[in-house]
């Protein structure tokens, strides 16, 4: 009975932080002088009409579910990874550096060598920050954003400097980006004439694998107790710190995978802002899939949904597609709500009070007479007001 | 604020299910002006609930509170603080970096005025509160400056300080020393004089001791209520758990002879960073329960983690059948045998959001037997939990709850079957019985004596001197990390130990 209560309420919750969301957006738009109705619709729509929407909606997927996939695992470990953004930009310079300088080799060979690179310098550069919080107790926040800094700007200075495509030396425009991959470098698309690509697939067996890791070995189980109690982890004869580290290292890996499977998939050259934000909305992504991979691959469809869903406001109803931030900014905001009044007892406890005199009365109401189910309604009333 | 005086307070008939328990069986009870009503029951039984319903925390499904023969209804604890109701619970419900001035202005809507605190009225209000009590304390100290007994009193306060002319007190001893609680007692029965106080319990000598009258508490029904005097303690007991209770006793006298454990010049600092353990040596010998008697904060949870592994030792050295362990890692001790109990069995002891079967593999999760490779055998976990599930009563809605949703007794009943599963050769236990009710105790007990009769070799650090007793083979009193003093059970007395406890070397030292 309570349990049946118990999930009406997390839905009822869930629902009405839907709403809440959809109308903050709501009077935005309003403010902008659109019909939000209707660019709702397109948002929500639009994108799952074709299949070029939805191969669009997958491509996005791809980079948002690496990300947040390593971000489940650090945040699970007890150690909390804003640094994916930086970790991003590095696989891509590690991957794009192993195919361009690396002698020409078969793409069975190469494909490999260039990912691993990707996943090992995003690895690499998160372990920092790891390795600060373990040995000097330094705020991971801190380091994985400042490191986030120095990601960028390493970034910028070998695309316009080391890196830069001679060619736009030549001609003189001089857009900061890399020559194009040798072909052996390339991850193939999965459907002529669509950007969709086997990274894709990539994502998803990682997505599972990445849940046995988690769930089902000696070492997930580690990660998740150093997470989970530090103290009791430590009693157990878990290394914590040596946890911290490793857990930072593999959100890392995921992310510079990440970047490598961006660059050799989709851009097939290092270019600016390859990143795109992918390192921060993928936070968001694994802390609305619930730090799960079953949650995180829908969270990230949605996530990708409402992408593509503002490119195309943006083009059909002429809405700005930064409204597509001041979404998801509401979205981030009604589920941090819900979860504290699901996690509320005292108010599921009103809830389910509330329900079970309804449901009181209606049962008295078939067997009582009239006057008296009148009179115990009143007397509940009263005993229900705050 | 209503000040009419509270001459009798009642409940009637009060139920409240939760899912699956009935909590509350249809309890009815009364107390009367200046009278202290004891609430005896073990853990589970009920008495919270009760209490959170006179609070208003919860609301009763069926039954009545009558005050001064009118039915009142609260809605929130403020409405039966209105009426003169204050609790102390069980935690304390303090805020550290405040002091004890402003702790109590968090509950007082009349000194709180638009971005103005009223301190001063405050500070006489707490100064006129603890002349009348009798209940030292100080205004600007800060809560983390204060002793756990001291920290009480402050809750005292607090509650009185609100208008509270009815007081309840949850389990308020399950914190204190021996020292502690026999001044709490004797404050208790002073403030009675002026004030009425149902006092919950599961020390039935606390209880014999201080209460008028008493109620006790089985699963969810009252299943006595009358007066205090003329009752037994055993006699209690058995009512209380539904069964006769002995606690178990250490018969024979134990050890060997063959040393297991040696402690020698141990020197570790504490978290504060000065010498908690002042070169200590002691020494375990196979099949024997060696209690360690102290007042807490002499160094013994920087000797449980010294032996564990969990703290640094700047000199000195554990030596284990005559291999080092000093500063070795947490698992190099685990995987050589040794066991540990540890005083924090929330945080320590398990992994709270784990579940019940997971966090019976703690030590184990790497082992062949659960692991195929890295890969879990979830058969084998799944067997291991549902034995020792069986083999130690642990009660649990399913094996995949989460542990730290137990109560007190069966978290501590999974750690201690973690614990024996893995056939210690030695075994650290502290503090193992702290706050658990007498029929957990008596499990407990049962355990450890059995574990020692295998051979085993138990270091038990306790304050309850009755526990350290019962058990023990010999009993050492650690003081300023130091042992005092060394010597068999039989040769020993309360008043000894208590002397020693103190730091005064009796006609030994002399």
């Amino acid at each position: 009975m309570k349990s049946t209560y118990r999930a009406l309420y997390i839905f009822a919750i869930s629902l009405a932080a839907a709403l809440a969301a959809i109308l903050l957006g709501a009077v935005v738009l309003e403010i902008l002088g659109k019909d939000p109705l209707a660019v709702y619709k397109v948002i929500l729509t639009e994108p799952l009409k074709d299949l070029f929407g939805l191969t669009e909606i997958s491509v996005r997927m791809v980079p948002l579910i690496l990300v947040a996939l390593g971000i489940a695992i650090s945040f699970r470990s007890g150690i909390l990874n804003i640094g994916a953004e930086g970790q991003i930009q590095m696989g891509v310079i590690a991957a794009a550096a192993a195919a361009i300088y690396l002698p020409p080799l078969p793409k069975i060979v190469i494909l490999p060598l260039v990912l691993v690179a990707g996943a090992l310098a995003g690895a690499i550069w998160a372990s920092i920050a790891g390795w600060l919080k373990a040995k000097l107790n330094v705020s991971e926040l801190l380091s994985t954003v400042m490191l986030n800094y120095i990601a960028a700007q390493l970034y910028g200075f070998l695309l316009r400097g080391p890196m830069i495509d001679p060619a736009e030396l030549q001609v003189g425009s001089g857009t900061p980006q890399s020559v194009r991959l040798p072909k052996a470098a390339w991850i193939d698309r999965i459907i002529p004439g669509m950007r969709l690509h086997y990274g894709f697939v990539i994502a998803i067996v990682l997505a599972i694998l990445v849940y046995v890791f988690l769930w089902r070995t000696k070492w997930g189980y580690a990660l998740r107790a150093a997470g989970a109690g530090p103290k009791a982890a430590r009693y157990g004869g878990i290394k914590v710190e040596t946890c911290l580290i490793a857990a930072m290292a593999l959100a890392g890996a995921f992310a510079g995978l990440a970047g490598a499977i961006e660059v050799t998939g989709l851009h097939r050259r290092a270019i600016e802002g390859i990143s795109s934000g992918y390192g921060f909305s993928g936070i968001v992504v694994a802390l609305f899939g619930g730090l799960h991979p079953a949650g995180i691959v829908p969270s990230a469809f949605f996530f990708g949904l409402l992408l593509i869903g503002a490119d195309m406001t943006q083009r059909i109803m002429s809405v700005p597609a930064n409204m597509v931030l001041v979404l998801q900014g509401a979205v981030i905001l009604s589920i941090i709500a819900a979860k504290m009044l699901i996690a509320d007892q005292y108010l599921f406890e009103r809830f389910a009070r509330m329900l079970e005199k309804r449901g009181r009365k209606a049962a008295g109401g078939k067997t009582k007479a009239g006057a008296g189910k009148a009179g115990a309604a009143k007397v509940d009333r009263r005993r229900e007001q705050p | 604020m209503n000040n009419e005086p509270i001459h009798s307070l009642a409940v009637e008939g009060i139920t409240k299910r939760f899912p699956g328990i009935l909590a509350c069986d249809s309890i009815s009870l009364d107390v009367g002006e200046h009278e202290i009503l004891a609430i005896v029951g073990e853990n589970g039984a009920g008495k919270t609930t009760l209490m959170n319903i006179l609070m208003g925390l919860y609301q009763p499904d069926e039954g009545k509170i009558l005050i001064n023969g009118r039915e009142v209804h609260f809605r929130t604890p403020v409405d039966a603080y209105a009426t003169g109701i204050g609790m102390v619970h069980q935690h304390f419900m303090l805020v550290p970096n405040l002091t004890v001035a402003e702790n109590v202005l968090l509950g007082m809507r009349e000194f709180q005025k638009f971005l103005w605190q009223d301190m001063e009225g405050v500070r006489k209000r707490i100064r006129e509160i603890s002349e009348r009590y009798n209940l030292p304390v100080q205004p600007d100290a800060y809560i983390w400056q204060l002793s756990v007994g001291e920290q009480q009193r402050v809750e005292l306060v607090k509650t009185l300080c609100l208008g509270a002319r009815f007081l309840i007190l949850d389990e308020p001893t399950s914190a204190l020393t021996p020292q502690e609680t026999d001044d709490l007692i004797a404050l208790l029965k002073r403030m009675s004089s002026d004030l009425s106080i149902i006092f919950i319990s599961h020390k039935l000598a606390e209880v014999t001791a201080l209460s008028d009258r008493i109620a006790i508490l089985r699963q969810g029904k009252v299943v006595y209520r009358g007066t205090t005097s003329g009752q037994s303690v055993s006699n209690l007991a058995s009512l209380m758990t539904g069964h006769e209770v002995v606690l178990p006793c250490n018969e024979c006298t134990g050890g060997s002879g063959e040393t297991i454990l040696e402690i020698r010049n141990l020197k570790v600092r504490s978290d504060r960073g000065f010498f908690a353990l002042d070169g200590l040596s002691l020494s375990l010998q196979k099949g024997e329960i060696l209690g360690l008697a102290g007042v807490s904060g002499n160094g013994q949870r920087e000797l449980a983690d010294a032996l564990a592994g969990l703290r640094k030792v700047e000199s000195g050295s554990i030596l284990f059948r005559k291999k080092e362990l000093a500063n070795k890692s947490p698992r190099s001790i685990i995987e050589a045998g040794i066991g540990y109990i540890p005083e924090d069995r929330n945080e320590e002891g398990i992994v709270p959001p784990f579940n019940v079967r997971d966090n019976l593999i703690l030590k184990d999760f790497r082992s062949k037997h659960f692991c195929k490779g890295p890969f879990f055998r979830f058969d084998e976990t799944r067997q291991n939990a549902e034995e020792l599930q069986k083999r130690f009563d642990i009660r649990c809605a399913s094996l995949n709850v989460a542990a730290g949703s137990l109560s007190g007794g069966n978290i501590q009943k999974v750690i201690l079957a973690r614990e024996l599963a893995r056939k210690p050769e030695v075994l650290i236990a502290v503090y193992p019985t702290r706050g658990l009710d007498m029929g957990a105790e008596e499990f407990i007990h049962e355990r450890l004596l059995e574990l020692r009769s295998q051979g085993t070799a138990i270091l038990l650090i306790s304050e309850e001197l009755d526990e350290l007793l019962n058990l023990s083979d010999r009993i050492a009193v650690i003081f300023k990390g130091k042992i005092l003093a060394t010597m068999p059970t039989r040769e020993t007395s309360k008043k000894k130990l208590g002397l020693l406890m103190a730091g005064i070397s009796g006609e030994g030292a002399a």
